[in-house]
């Protein structure tokens, strides 16, 4: 019982949001509210995309891609990492740490969706328009 | 060839000398500029000249000490050729200096150096003076006896001296003396104070005398039956001569004295240096000076050994000389003797009084002139120059009525080498001032002269006082007990230093003590700039790039330099100098405007007449200004000096580059830190307003593109965007509002107000946030009224912050929130306290940090953006007061402390 999408922010809005678009791209999706409650939620719902803010309570975002990328079971895991700073160097340890997609907040839906759908290896639907 | 040998005889043939004498040195000063003056120039006078060191001491004394000493005599020898054979060391340095210096005598060397001090060189007169009294003494005693040997000799022997004792016969002589050294030696003053006629005669003199010595030496040698049977014979009647006293304290301190007094004597300053017109004719005294020494000493051991031999028993050993040809009944060898003998005298007496009375006059009789007259009337221009002749005559027949004085009161005592010794002392009591004075610059004129005084004092006790023990028995007392019965001051066991040689003693006692003065007094003081002027040209005398620097400068007309030259110089050398002057600086005479160089030759000029001392006071009596500027003295100052200071300012420059750069650095890095908070500054800024600005677009984008949207969620997304909105709003105003804050900025003013009623308030405005989150505000104690200085809008709004902080992070699941308030002192305070799990120990330092959250503040649900804390603090200090977390409470709790306001 895997899931598409799992979710890791902490702003309810945001979260909120990012709910509604994915729901409507048409994936299963799940969400955590804070950094440590991430890795379990992947262990258990073994989601196939991880979408990661960068500033969690508890835990960051970036200790929690390290220990993502450090467990072998998880090492594989597809991650877009949120970041509301937008600065250089919050991409650079980003990518160093082994992210698979950087967005900056804020950010256009149709990115998110595409960024995500790319990292589920799915073509672009044939949108009505 | 016979001959009677009488007193008149002898008397007749020593006045015939004596004409000799003048004839040689009328030629010689006549002939000063032609071949013969040549000669008279050359090196072999000048060394002979210089053998006015061997005066009738050496003569007849010298066999008288073999006679009692053995080789004693040598030590009176070997001294002076040791500083002739160094001469390269202080001989040709004392004569550059004094031919720079127009040094005219030993008493103006010490002076000139020593700051040109006029006191120093009045002490080192008086003191030559009394030194070289037992001196020529001796002479006076070594010529009487000549002549009463001859007369005793011979039955009609008396002849004119029939009557006179040897006291009538000294004075006589003395008197002689002294008129013959007055016609000799004062008929001019000469610039340099050469005097190349007495030269003349004393070189003749040396070779009459050397000559006289050998011919008995040879005479002796030859009636002795060679230098073996001599000895031989000597040894045989019991005289040993190598017997006692050889290299013992007293040898050393001989040896040392004899080195000092060629350098110290007076005469010998003036045939070595003043008279000395080349200073390559050193090179040849160097080695002929102690080749003729060696000469006049190489029969002495013979004829005395012969003389103790071959005369009666008792008979005075310093008369050998005279009395072995005597008796061998050779009386033209006994003439020539008495001839050689006499020359040695007169010699002395004549250079040594010169030299004297020029100190005396320069040093003494013209500075008391000075000042005893005003410029105007110091007389025309001869009055200066008569008066220094007169002074010198006076000074002659003042110094040999001294020796006579002396010869007088010690007359009991026979030997003459001992009174010569105690000349000796004397004098080497310069000796430390000299050398001081030549290779050490500190030397000072008030070290020097406390230790020539010292010294001075020291040779008197010891030495000088010792000698009329015979005649007085005060003195014989003092010399037996010590005065007063004080017996660590007897004079020959000075400090309880007994069983040394008196000799040794008072030369031990008097220079020690003299050059611990000197090293001592030199370290304590400090020299004046001219003194240091002084140091730096005797210092650096061969070294020509220094040149010398005048001590007088200022302003004085060339009429009145004139005058002064005039009398001093006479008037031809005056107007040849100023004419030479006027020619150099090509312009005429009454323009001309003396240049510091042509005052400082002229002061150099003067000081060859006058001395040093004299001339500076003279011409500075003439010269307006100051004697030395300040500028000078700095121009002066050493070249270590110079290089300390600058090495000292490029210390003291680079640490003040070093505070700089520090200073620089510190600020660098306090710019480096604001920059960066800045920059975390900006982040934080960025990250608060991207966060609702997200939500707000992503909304906004749902609600453009997604057309089937029910009303209620169309209606709930407006709602979110709108609240997002409103929260970015308040984000901003914060940041403005904690930007002015934090740049000291208040927006309000303060005034008089009653906090309780603005506590009041924020509790009505929470009381909705409570509820909402099932959190009980319990009452604590509250004050009636607190009157603040404050605005009511600004300290609700710290309370509103305190109160909704406690209810949103509190945790629990009974949340309480209690808000009290007290007076204290001066004070109101009120406290917040929630139940809630209470701030971790890690996060107090930083809860008052801008966009700081704690973990509690991070999950709580629409969370602050971390200003409110900063924010409150910075109002509270806008009012005086305090806002703190206050430590070890079970949840959190914050006090705010503001001051009450005055009650008027």
């Amino acid at each position: 019982m895997s899931i598409d999408v799992l979710i890791a922010e902490d702003e309810p809005s945001i979260l909120e949001a990012l709910d509604f678009v994915f729901q409507r791209a048409g994936w299963s999706i799940d969400s955590v509210m804070d950094g440590e409650a991430v890795i379990d939620a992947v262990r258990r719902l073994s989601p196939r995309v991880l979408v990661l803010d960068v500033m969690l309570p508890k835990r960051s975002g970036f200790e929690v891609l390290k220990q993502i990328r450090a467990d072998r079971a998880t090492a594989g895991l597809r991650v877009l990492v949120l970041t509301a700073k937008g600065q250089q160097q919050d991409r650079r340890v980003a990518e160093e740490l082994g992210a698979d997609a950087f967005i900056t907040k804020p950010y256009s839906n149709s990115d998110v969706v595409n960024a995500v759908r790319s990292l589920l290896g799915e073509a672009e639907p044939k949108v009505a328009t | 060839m016979t001959m009677t040998l009488t007193a008149d005889l002898v008397i007749a043939s020593a006045v015939a000398y004596v004409g000799l004498l003048f004839f040689i040195a009328y030629l010689a000063d006549r002939n000063t500029n032609t071949r013969a003056g040549v000669f008279l120039r050359s090196p072999f006078v000048y060394t002979l000249s210089i053998s006015v060191y061997c005066t009738s001491w050496t003569f007849y004394g010298a066999v008288g000490s073999a006679a009692r000493t053995g080789l004693e005599f040598l030590t009176i020898y070997m001294g002076p050729t040791l500083v002739f054979v160094g001469w390269w060391f202080i001989l040709r340095r004392l004569v550059r200096i004094s031919h720079e210096q127009r040094i005219t005598s030993i008493a103006d060397l010490i002076s000139s150096r020593f700051g040109k001090s006029s006191s120093l060189a009045v002490l080192v007169t008086v003191l030559a003076v009394i030194a070289i009294a037992p001196y020529i003494a001796l002479q006076l005693k070594a010529i009487t006896s000549s002549i009463g040997a001859i007369a005793g000799a011979s039955q009609f022997g008396r002849g004119s001296i029939e009557g006179l004792d040897e006291t009538g016969l000294a004075l006589a002589v003395a008197a002689g003396m002294a008129v013959f050294t007055i016609l000799f030696g004062t008929r001019n003053v000469d610039a340099k104070e050469q005097h190349h006629g007495v030269v003349a005669a004393i070189a003749f003199e040396a070779v009459v005398k050397l000559a006289a010595f050998v011919a008995v030496g040879v005479f002796v040698l030859y009636i002795g039956g060679g230098l073996d049977t001599i000895f031989a014979d000597a040894v045989a009647a019991g005289h040993q001569i190598h017997a006692e006293g050889t290299f013992d304290d007293r040898w050393i301190a001989m040896t040392f004295l004899a080195a000092a007094a060629i350098i110290c004597l007076p005469r010998q300053f003036q045939v070595t240096v003043v008279e000395n017109s080349d200073e390559n004719h050193l090179r040849t005294a160097s080695w002929a000076f102690p080749f003729y020494m060696l000469a006049m000493s190489l029969f002495t051991l013979p004829i005395a050994l012969f003389g103790l031999t071959f005369l009666p028993v008792g008979s005075n050993p310093d008369m050998f000389v005279l009395t072995l040809p005597l008796a061998a009944g050779q009386d033209a060898l006994a003439l020539f003797a008495f001839i050689g003998g006499f020359s040695s005298a007169t010699s002395m007496i004549i250079l040594e009084s010169i030299a004297l009375s020029i100190m005396v006059s320069n040093h003494i009789v013209v500075p008391i002139m000075l000042r005893a007259t005003s410029d105007d009337n110091i007389g025309d221009g001869q009055g200066v120059r008569r008066l220094i002749l007169n002074a010198r005559r006076l000074s002659i027949v003042l110094i040999l009525f001294l020796g006579f004085g002396y010869f007088y009161l010690t007359r009991a005592s026979d030997a003459l080498a001992p009174i010569g010794l105690i000349s000796f002392t004397g004098v080497a009591q310069f000796l430390p001032a000299i050398l001081a004075g030549l290779f050490w610059r500190d030397a000072s004129t008030k070290a020097a002269i406390a230790a020539v005084s010292v010294g001075f004092l020291v040779w008197l006790w010891s030495s000088f006082m010792p000698s009329f023990a015979s005649s007085s028995p005060v003195v014989a007392q003092i010399m037996a007990e010590g005065p007063m019965g004080i017996a660590w001051l007897r004079p020959h066991g000075l400090f309880g230093m007994n069983g040394l040689d008196p000799l040794a003693h008072a030369v031990f006692w008097s220079l020690f003590l003299n050059t611990t003065v000197l090293i001592l007094g030199s370290l304590i003081t400090k020299q004046s700039p001219l003194e240091h002027i002084q140091a730096s040209v005797f210092l650096n005398v061969f070294r020509k790039a220094t040149g010398e620097t005048s001590p007088i400068r200022g302003s004085a007309t060339a009429d009145d330099l004139f005058l002064v030259a005039r009398r001093v110089l006479g008037h031809k050398q005056a107007v040849a100098l100023f004419s030479q002057e006027a020619k150099r600086a090509r312009l005429p005479w009454s323009a001309l405007e003396p240049s510091p160089t042509f005052i400082r030759t002229l002061e150099r000029e003067l000081a060859g007449s006058i001395g040093a001392a004299s001339a500076h006071v003279m011409l500075s009596k003439v010269v307006s200004g100051d004697s030395v500027s300040l500028e000078e003295v700095m121009q002066m100052a050493d070249e270590t000096q110079q290089a300390i200071e600058y090495s000292q300012e490029l210390e003291r420059t680079s640490a003040e580059l070093r505070a700089t750069a520090e200073k620089l650095e510190a600020a660098n890095r306090e710019l480096r830190r604001v920059d960066l908070q800045k920059d975390e500054f900006l982040s934080q800024v960025s990250h608060e307003v991207r966060t609702p600005m997200t939500a707000i677009r992503a909304f906004s984008e749902i609600l453009l593109t997604e057309r089937d949207l029910g009303p209620d969620s169309r209606e709930r997304f407006v709602g979110t965007i709108h609240k997002e909105s409103l929260r970015l709003t308040s984000l901003l105003d914060e940041i403005l509002d904690l930007s002015a804050l934090e740049r000291g900025e208040r927006t309000w003013e303060n005034y008089p107000i009653n906090a309780e009623e603005s506590l009041d308030r924020a509790l009505r405005v929470c009381d909705a946030l409570a509820r909402q989150s099932n959190t009980k505000m319990k009452d604590g104690w509250r004050v009636d009224e607190a009157i603040v200085l404050a605005d009511p809008d600004r300290l609700s709004q710290v309370m509103i912050n305190l109160i909704s902080n406690a209810i949103k992070y509190n945790g629990t699941i009974a949340p309480e929130v209690e808000v009290r308030s007290r007076i204290r002192g001066k004070h109101y305070v009120v406290e917040v306290q929630d139940n809630g799990v209470g701030i971790p120990e890690e996060e107090r330092a930083h809860i008052f940090d801008k966009f700081y959250r704690g973990r509690l503040g991070e999950a709580a649900p629409y969370a602050g953006a971390g200003l409110g804390l900063p924010i409150s603090r910075e109002i509270v200090s806008r009012m005086d007061g305090k806002l703190d977390l206050v430590p070890g409470t079970e949840g959190a709790c914050f006090r705010v402390t503001l001051p009450l306001a005055e009650t008027s």
